[in-house]
């Protein structure tokens, strides 16, 4: 068991290649910085199979298998230890991560080639993958929180990578700063984990949730404070702002980290406490609604967005929300198949998206595109996979984990029909918004000037990865297949013990009628004629209305409902709200109070005070030093003098 | 008969104050080296009276270093006198004030 008796070594790789890169690559060629970087990954990926190989070999009593390392924190009755735990969800979260990972830091070999700072850039990505791989082996809350707030900083590093343009230091500084509103209410939680159940290893808290009863309102406190933390780095309403701005990154980062991993770290956090969230219906029912929410209104936002990549982004937050909605109807395995599946179709779209924006020699906007499906087609076909998988058609890999997540929503012990309605509608505007970037971008006469602009396919290096992808966004759903004609759904059987193992009575034996419930044809034919597939079908055919057959009407519908269309054109004037009820008057009171009152007058003033009093004693003490000779020596006589009668003073008293 | 204590201390004290009444009010260099060397004599006349009415050497010992300091002191005293001489044409310590702020 080499790699399961050193879990660290999966952290150790690409800890090293970002240290080496750092470090020393300043100077090396980019082929160096490759194969360090590249290396490191790759060499991850190859122990985390290895990983998953010993892993199967564990018995059921063995699992979550925990490696403790060194005692970290030790105060009174809080104690943290350096562990990393491997159980089922952690091998899911591995796998994807280490794999995606690797894939797009292939990719980026070829799309960065020509940017300045490869060194940094790769630096960067390998501390990402250092810090989200600790998040999804921490065994406790802190070795989480660490990884959390880990890939939060690689965040902004690489959102603002290209820190010399201003929106993009500010989008950098914009995530930071709003995940951070959400981190306060996670470490709040943490502290609440702690004063509750007396330990933060995620094993003891589970144990002793299932064992002694706490009470509903202290449960449902943690996990909407827990929750907190999830909306801000998961980009949920009203915390989602951060995410399109984000954008502003290189595309291989939002693919990365904005898509396919950092952004399901609050989903992946969810699944692990689900043992609380199971037992505070109230909070179940928070992140249900603000999963669905979010799923719906992030869709009609990236209805009208014209930037290639703002579309994805909203999307992303969208599809967020579905995985939420997963949670809070108490279907976690569909949560976090769906983070699976999202992993790599929305992976893809954004490599397929940079690659279009690498073919257009920088343009993003997709008004300025059109007719490219002949000039690039591979980025065509595997674009065109990865937007029928997130629309759901049926047997890509979109399809079996949306239907999953819908069908929780509708029928589950959770269920909620308001919620199920807001996801199928949410669906239906995914479906049309996804063709629609596809008809703007591959069909159509070019909008571009075709004197200036060479369209190219791009290089192997980035093409390959687009492939592997595009082959996971069609087959990466098939796991869950044969549920349909009456067979397991091998996820959920392998994720069934964490979450399973801690749960509460009643949710066991509901999951258990859950699953002998439908009978195999019905439920193929169910799937196959539900509502996600029909709206999803009914979004291809209007995008093709709307954007190939009679290109006016878009137009018309702008006109005829500008209100509407203004309002959702401006994304709700969400970034103006929130301009102006938190960040206006927090410049006000930092500007007039904090700066002017408090730091130039408190501050300052006292610091300023004390070295004026200084000064002004100082000068009036150097008149002393006239620099006259016999003036000194007349103080040395007026000193001895004194001296003297003072000693005689103290000896005659004596 | 021997003379008491008190006479010695009484001439060296006088001999110190000469000294620093000079020090501070001549304006030669070379009257104030002077007034330096003669506070130096008061104090070894006040060493050397307590070591012969105590009957010990301490005292002694302290005078001969008094008098190597001094003879040093005025080898250097006098090459700085020297110097202020050819660089300020002129004893006035007065006019000697580069030290001031």
């Amino acid at each position: 068991m080499p790699i399961l008796s050193h879990l660290w070594i999966i952290l150790a790789l690409p800890l090293a290649g970002s240290a080496i890169n750092g470090l020393l690559g300043k100077r090396w060629a980019q082929t160096t910085v490759n194969s360090v970087a590249i290396g490191a990954v790759s060499l991850t990926f190859l122990a985390v199979a290895e990983l998953v190989r010993e892993f199967s070999h564990l018995g059921p009593s063995q699992i979550p298998y925990v490696g403790d390392y060194f005692t970290w924190m030790l105060a009174g009755p809080f104690r943290v230890d350096f562990s990393l735990q491997v159980d089922q969800l952690t091998v899911i979260m591995l796998l994807v991560v280490s794999f995606v990972g690797m894939l797009i830091h292939i990719y980026s070999t070829g799309y960065m080639a020509h940017e300045g700072g490869y060194y940094r850039f790769f630096c960067y990505l390998n501390l990402f993958m250092f810090f989200m791989l600790t998040l999804v082996l921490a065994a406790n809350l802190i070795v989480m929180f660490v990884g959390w707030e880990g890939v939060g900083l690689c965040s902004y590093l690489l959102i603002g990578f290209w820190f010399l343009k201003k929106s993009a230091a500010d989008a950098g500084k914009k995530a930071f700063i709003t995940t951070r509103i959400g981190d306060l209410g996670f470490t709040i939680g943490i502290l609440f984990v702690f004063a509750t159940f007396k330990s933060v290893d995620f094993i003891p808290i589970f144990q002793s949730v299932s064992t002694n009863p706490v009470s509903v309102g202290v449960l449902t406190t943690i996990c909407l404070l827990l929750f907190t933390g999830a909306v801000g780095k998961s980009a949920q309403l009203p915390l989602y702002v951060w995410l399109p701005d984000a954008m502003e990154g290189p595309t291989p980062v939002s693919a990365l980290i904005h898509a396919a991993t950092m952004v399901t770290a609050g989903v992946y956090m969810v699944a692990r406490m689900n043992p609380l969230f199971s037992r505070a219906p109230i909070a179940m029912l928070v992140v249900a609604i603000v999963g669905a929410l979010t799923a719906f209104y992030a869709a009609t936002i990236g209805l009208m967005q014209t930037d290639i990549k703002k579309v994805l982004a909203y999307s992303t937050v969208s599809q967020l929300g579905y995985m939420f909605l997963g949670c809070g109807v108490g279907a976690y395995a569909a949560g976090v198949f769906h983070l699976m599946t999202h992993a790599f179709f929305k992976g893809l779209l954004f490599l397929c998206a940079g690659s279009v924006i690498h073919a257009m020699g920088g343009e993003q906007d997709m008004m300025k595109m059109g007719g490219l499906r002949k000039q690039i087609p591979i980025t065509y076909w595997t674009m065109l996979i990865a937007t029928l998988a997130i629309a759901g058609i049926p047997g890509f890999a979109g399809f079996f984990s949306k239907d999953e997540i819908l069908e929780a929503a509708q029928s589950g012990p959770h269920a909620n029909l308001v919620l199920w309605l807001l996801g199928v509608v949410g669906a239906a505007l995914t479906s049309f918004y996804m063709f629609r970037l596809i008809f703007l971008t591959f069909f159509g006469g070019p909008r571009y000037d075709e004197h200036h602009v060479h369209v190219h396919e791009s290089p192997k290096n980035m093409t390959v990865p687009l492939m592997i992808l595009a082959f996971l966004s069609i087959f990466g759903g098939w796991v869950a297949a044969p549920h349909l004609i009456g067979g397991t759904d091998y996820f959920a059987k392998f994720l069934e013990p964490v979450f399973t193992t801690y749960a509460p009575a009643a949710t066991e034996s509901a999951a258990a009628v859950s699953e002998s419930a439908a009978s195999p044809g019905v439920a193929l034919f169910h799937a196959l004629t539900g509502w996600p597939v029909i709206v999803g079908v009914l979004g291809l055919l209007v995008a093709w209305w709307f954007y190939i057959k009679s290109p006016e009407t878009p137009k018309r519908l702008a006109t005829s409902m500008k209100p509407l269309y203004t309002l959702i054109f401006h994304k709700y004037y969400v970034d103006e709200i929130y301009g102006a009820l938190i960040v206006r008057p927090l410049l006000w009171i930092s500007t007039h109070f904090l700066w002017h009152v408090v730091d130039e007058g408190v501050i300052d003033g006292t610091v300023n005070g004390v070295a004026k009093v200084a000064r002004e004693s100082g000068g009036e003490l150097r008149k002393l030093q006239s620099g006259n000779t016999r003036s000194y020596a007349a103080w040395v006589v007026v000193g001895a003098v004194c001296f003297t009668f003072l000693l005689l003073l103290v000896l005659g008293m004596r | 008969m021997t003379v008491p204590i008190s006479y010695y201390l009484l001439l060296s004290a006088v001999l110190f104050g000469l000294g620093v009444v000079a020090f501070v009010f001549k304006r030669n260099v070379i009257t104030v080296f002077m007034s330096v060397e003669l506070m130096l004599n008061a104090v070894n006349l006040a060493f050397v009276a307590f070591a012969r009415a105590y009957n010990k050497f301490d005292g002694l010992v302290d005078v001969f270093f008094v008098i190597v300091v001094a003879a040093a002191e005025a080898a250097v005293g006098l090459a700085i006198v020297i110097m202020l001489r050819r660089n300020r044409e002129s004893l006035n310590v007065e006019r000697v004030d580069l030290l001031k702020f």
